[in-house]
């Protein structure tokens, strides 16, 4: 759009994803018809990514309070007190449209948004996660789309020297067309050095930082407001270039200039660029900016005001100081060879309170725009929606036992979605920074503090088939999974960041599945003293009028106060014995066994309900758990999920190299495959070298706990009839994604 | 023993280098930003792992030439101790300290895990807390680490002993499943391994210790 046309017709503000009513509105707030540049301003500040319009009503009722959260939703990210005078700041993005375009640069840029995110806060970012969903194995873009997005995030956080420590990837059809980046990164802070976005000061400096503004990324948030056709193709320009060298530098000035007192307010300039992060800034505080765009460091010739407001040119960030620090902080950006332009000053609301964006190109004054009419503004949506119907519950008996339990345990560990993942996170540097203690490939990451003897576990979880099936049921489950592998590392549970992947809203039963997986989380929030901090909606993950499987990712964080008790999930001795924590009942419905074994796609009601989540049951087996860890009677331990309880059985036995022999526990209620792959919430498997005692506190507790076997030999035997080699596992289970990603489709 | 970590604009392993050798040496270690020009009354200067300048070009081109080089070259040449870790090894060669060269893995991938080495010698600087053959486990990350040399400077340095550590399986695809070498004198290791990154239990081994220890405790001439 370099050329600026006079007229704004209904074919512009269509092109602008503006509806006609919405247009109405504009005309009514500037009380004249805007130029190109305002309608743009409107267009991207309006735009679902940005206004959160269709969510926002639901949004507001999660719990977001707790006495250690410092920082709820509506900052860059999420703020928890971790104790000594030290924050945790988090928070999940997704960057799906984007990497689904282009993987590569897609998945980069997403991972260096997230990480802006969170040092514009004040944090040095100290871990990132990655949840990734993907269309089925043969589809034809699959292995392509998996090479280019592993690379780019592995690129971008390689480069930054952040350690990529965690993380999960699945594979669904109904991710063919439009796959799932979701990005976290948990950074560490002094609670005494926090930044945020609110400028005050009239007249103080507004400063740009970083790159300079080119043409890229024009529309991106337009772009992932969207449905995808097969037009989306050529939305290829709008993809964001990543530059991890600049970000790191970036991420070093930033910090050096943070430890001065010169900041008084920090935003990053992620999603539409410029322009939200000038508004935000301007509208958290309550003034208004003259904003002179000649002196933009520029990357092209001849950008328009349009361009430069629209612009998604990454590792940017702008910041208002404290007058006469102007020179000391150009100092510190020009070591770290990076642009430093004061392109504006804060000025004083008018006489209705509200501040004004003003703009001045080539000397002249170009758009003028009342802030708080057009934030406050902003649409707000109640849209229609219906109830997900409620599905029957699928008993054990409906369900075909497999011919062989064994072999069917090797498909599953062997499959697309039971298999390894190393092929993925050895290619991301999980150890820089020297404080991961537990590394990728376990219920939780461990990342230790530095410096000190506490360490944040991180996770990222969620089962969209779950939540298909009964969103308020899987909202809970995929929270609820979170706090389970938090606790499985020893760790208290603190706080989440929700990432809510979901179809098109205009849709009523899309609308329904968005509302119930809120209902869902809330009740798991408020059960689990567990809250929303920070989090990421991404609408419209369609493609020609289907949607994704719905796929609230929930990214939880927990502090353990002596890393020194942590427990992985390898078992933790020959010897030792296994106690199953939490009841089997053998749910099969939705399950992993269902879709792998039997071949259901999970899409029909006959294919059951999810598992109940009952979240008292939840509180009381986790607390006991982790109390088994912090004591150190626990050597092991590992939360029962996808697969159930063989799989992780099968998992602790591969990450040990151990073998284990377990007793036959099922029975006439719960036939074995159900009791094997059954997917009841609330469990653990643990290891011990005293089983009496830790049985003898179980029944105190009023948890339920069985002795189900010992750790012995290199293999996997349950019963007397059912035994495979922990080694014959470890081959189908490690090498299922290399030989996948070998085939000359992967590049 | 006066130790310093060079820092250039994208270095990433820096402090852990220097978390590394202050648990052995128990005094401060000093951080060198790369336009500095002096590194004299520092026994071991290390270069270590990152990005230096982005590593668009050849991985550690651009850092071979930035001004702190020159005063590395000088250290070298007066016999001071030099160690270059991944990244630092990349610079190393690139500035010719170092013989060799660091081509793309032979997967074309990205690899961090924890790889074994053989200790090919024990009698130099670096290696003095190891016994000759003995195993060790450190972590590779690079992208870069497929070591490469033309046969007649192989067959030099095998001939001369440079071989500090060779891969106990190749991971890489590096000639002679080299994993590290000296210079001809002896007192400049590069190594794409980290043995920083394995200097506590807590992070799942210790096998990188001997190293920091022998340096710091080092105090006799160099000279392989």
């Amino acid at each position: 759009m370099s050329e600026t046309p006079n007229k704004i017709t209904a074919e512009i503000v269509a092109e602008h994803g503006l509806s006609e009513e919405e247009y109405q509105l504009v005309l009514e707030i500037m009380g004249r018809e805007p130029n190109i540049t305002e309608l743009g301003i409107f267009s991207v500040m309006w735009s679902e990514h940005c206004s959160y319009k269709s969510s926002k009503k639901w949004l507001k009722t999660l719990p977001t309070e707790a006495p250690w959260v410092i920082c709820g939703p509506g900052e860059n990210a999420g703020i928890i007190d971790i104790g000594d005078g030290q924050a945790a700041i988090f928070k999940m993005e997704s960057h799906n449209h984007p990497s689904y375009i282009e993987p590569y640069q897609g998945a980069a840029t997403g991972v260096g948004g997230i990480m802006r995110d969170v040092f514009t806060m004040g944090a040095r970012p100290i871990a990132n996660l990655n949840a990734l969903r993907f269309g089925r194995p043969d589809h034809p873009k699959t292995r392509h789309l998996v090479h280019g997005v592993v690379e780019g995030i592995g690129g971008y956080g390689n480069c930054m020297g952040v350690p990529t420590v965690g993380g999960e990837c699945e594979f669904d059809k109904s991710y063919d067309g439009n796959i799932l980046v979701n990005a976290m990164t948990v950074g560490l802070a002094s609670t005494d050095k926090i930044f945020y976005s609110a400028a005050a000061g009239i007249g103080y400096p507004v400063v740009y930082v970083g790159s300079k503004t080119g043409r890229d990324g024009i529309h991106g948030a337009t772009m992932a407001s969207t449905e995808f056709t097969e037009a989306t193709e050529d939305k290829r320009p709008t993809v964001q270039v990543g530059d991890p060298f600049t970000e790191k530098l970036l991420l070093e000035a930033c910090l050096e200039l943070m430890a001065t007192d010169a900041i008084v307010a920090i935003q990053d300039m992620g999603a539409a660029g410029l322009t939200s992060s000038s508004f935000e800034m301007a509208s958290n505080g309550g003034v208004g900016i003259d904003m002179n765009l000649d002196a933009v460091p520029q990357r092209e010739e001849n950008m328009t005001a349009y361009e430069m407001m629209l612009s998604e040119s990454q590792e940017r960030m702008l910041m208002v100081l404290h007058p006469g620090k102007e020179d000391m902080a150009r100092e510190i950006f020009e070591k770290w060879e990076l642009d430093f332009a004061i392109i504006g000053k804060l000025t004083e609301p008018d006489e209705s309170g509200t501040g004004h964006m003003v703009l001045f190109h080539k000397g002249e004054k170009i758009a003028d725009l009342p802030i708080d009419p057009l934030a406050a503004a902003s649409p707000e949506y109640d849209r229609p929606w219906v109830p997900t119907p409620a599905r029957e519950t699928l008993k054990p008996s409906e369900v075909k036992a497999p011919d062989n339990l064994m072999a069917a345990l090797k498909t599953m560990l062997g499959g697309a979605n039971g298999s390894s993942r190393r092929w993925i996170w050895e290619q991301y540097d999980h150890m820089v920074m020297a404080d991961t203690v537990q590394r990728p490939g376990g219920d939780a990451a461990v990342v230790r503090v530095h410096g000190t003897k506490k360490a944040l576990a991180m996770s990222s979880d969620v089962t969209p088939r779950y939540v298909f099936a009964d969103p308020v049921m899987g909202g809970r489950q995929a929270v609820a999974e979170s706090w389970r592998n938090l606790t499985a590392t020893g760790a208290r549970p603190l706080a989440i960041t929700d990432n809510m992947n979901f179809g098109n809203p205009q849709r009523p039963e899309i609308m329904g599945q968005f509302v119930g997986a809120c209902e869902g989380i809330a009740d798991a929030c408020i059960a689990l003293d567990f809250p929303v901090v920070s989090g990421n909606v991404s609408l419209y993950n369609e493609t020609n009028g289907t949607g994704i499987l719905p796929t609230p990712t929930i990214g939880g964080v927990g502090l353990l106060d002596d890393v020194s008790k942590t427990v992985g999930v390898g078992f933790g001795g020959e010897g030792q014995a296994i106690v199953i924590i939490g009841e089997t009942a053998g749910h099969l419905g939705q399950s992993q066994y269902l879709m792998e074994i039997i071949g259901r796609d999970g899409l029909s009601a006959d294919d059951g309900a999810p598992p109940n989540v009952d979240l008292a049951l939840e509180r009381k087996n986790g607390d006991f758990v982790r109390a088994e860890i912090i004591s150190g009677a626990a050597s092991a331990c590992h939360d029962i999920s996808s697969g159930g309880l063989l799989v992780a059985l099968a998992e602790m036995a591969m990450a040990s190299n151990m073998g284990a022999t377990i007793e036959d526990l099922s029975g006439a209620s719960t036939p074995i495959h159900a009791w094997a792959f059954g997917e009841d919430q609330a469990r653990y498997i643990v290891t011990t070298s005293d089983p009496e005692e830790m049985l003898e506190r179980a029944e105190k507790s009023g948890v339920y706990a069985t002795l189900a076997g010992t750790v012995e030999g290199q293999e996997l035997t349950i019963g007397t009839a059912h035994s495979i080699s922990v080694a014959e596992l470890k081959d189908v289970h490690e090498n299922w994604m290399p030989d996948f990603m070998s085939h000359p489709e992967a590049h | 023993m006066k130790a310093c970590v060079i820092v250039f604009p994208a270095s990433n392993c820096d402090r852990d280098m220097q978390v590394a050798l202050e648990r052995s040496i128990s005094k401060p270690v000093d951080m060198v930003w790369h336009r500095e020009s002096d590194l004299t009354g520092y026994d071991l200067v290390v270069v270590p792992g990152g990005f230096s300048y982005g590593d668009y070009l050849r991985c550690g081109a651009m850092a071979a030439r930035s001004p702190i080089m020159a005063a590395i070259k000088k250290h070298a040449d007066r016999g001071g101790l030099l160690l270059g870790v991944c990244n630092g090894f990349q610079v190393l060669t690139e500035a010719e300290i170092l013989p060799g060269v660091l081509m793309r893995n032979a997967n074309l991938k990205f690899i961090c895990k924890d790889v074994e080495l053989t200790v090919e010698r024990n009698d130099t600087a670096f290696t003095s807390g190891y016994a000759t053959g003995q195993k060790i486990t450190t972590p590779v990350a690079d992208h870069d680490g497929n070591y490469f040399t033309d046969d007649e400077t192989l067959k030099r340095i095998e001939g001369n002993g440079q071989v500090a550590f060779r891969y106990a399986e190749n991971p890489n695809g590096s000639i002679n499943s080299i994993a590290g070498v000296y210079n001809e004198r002896g007192n400049v290791l590069g190594l794409m391994p980290h043995p920083e990154r394995l200097v506590d239990s807590e992070l799942g081994g210790t096998d990188g210790t001997p190293m920091f220890d022998a340096l710091l405790n080092y105090s006799g001439k160099v000279g392989a």
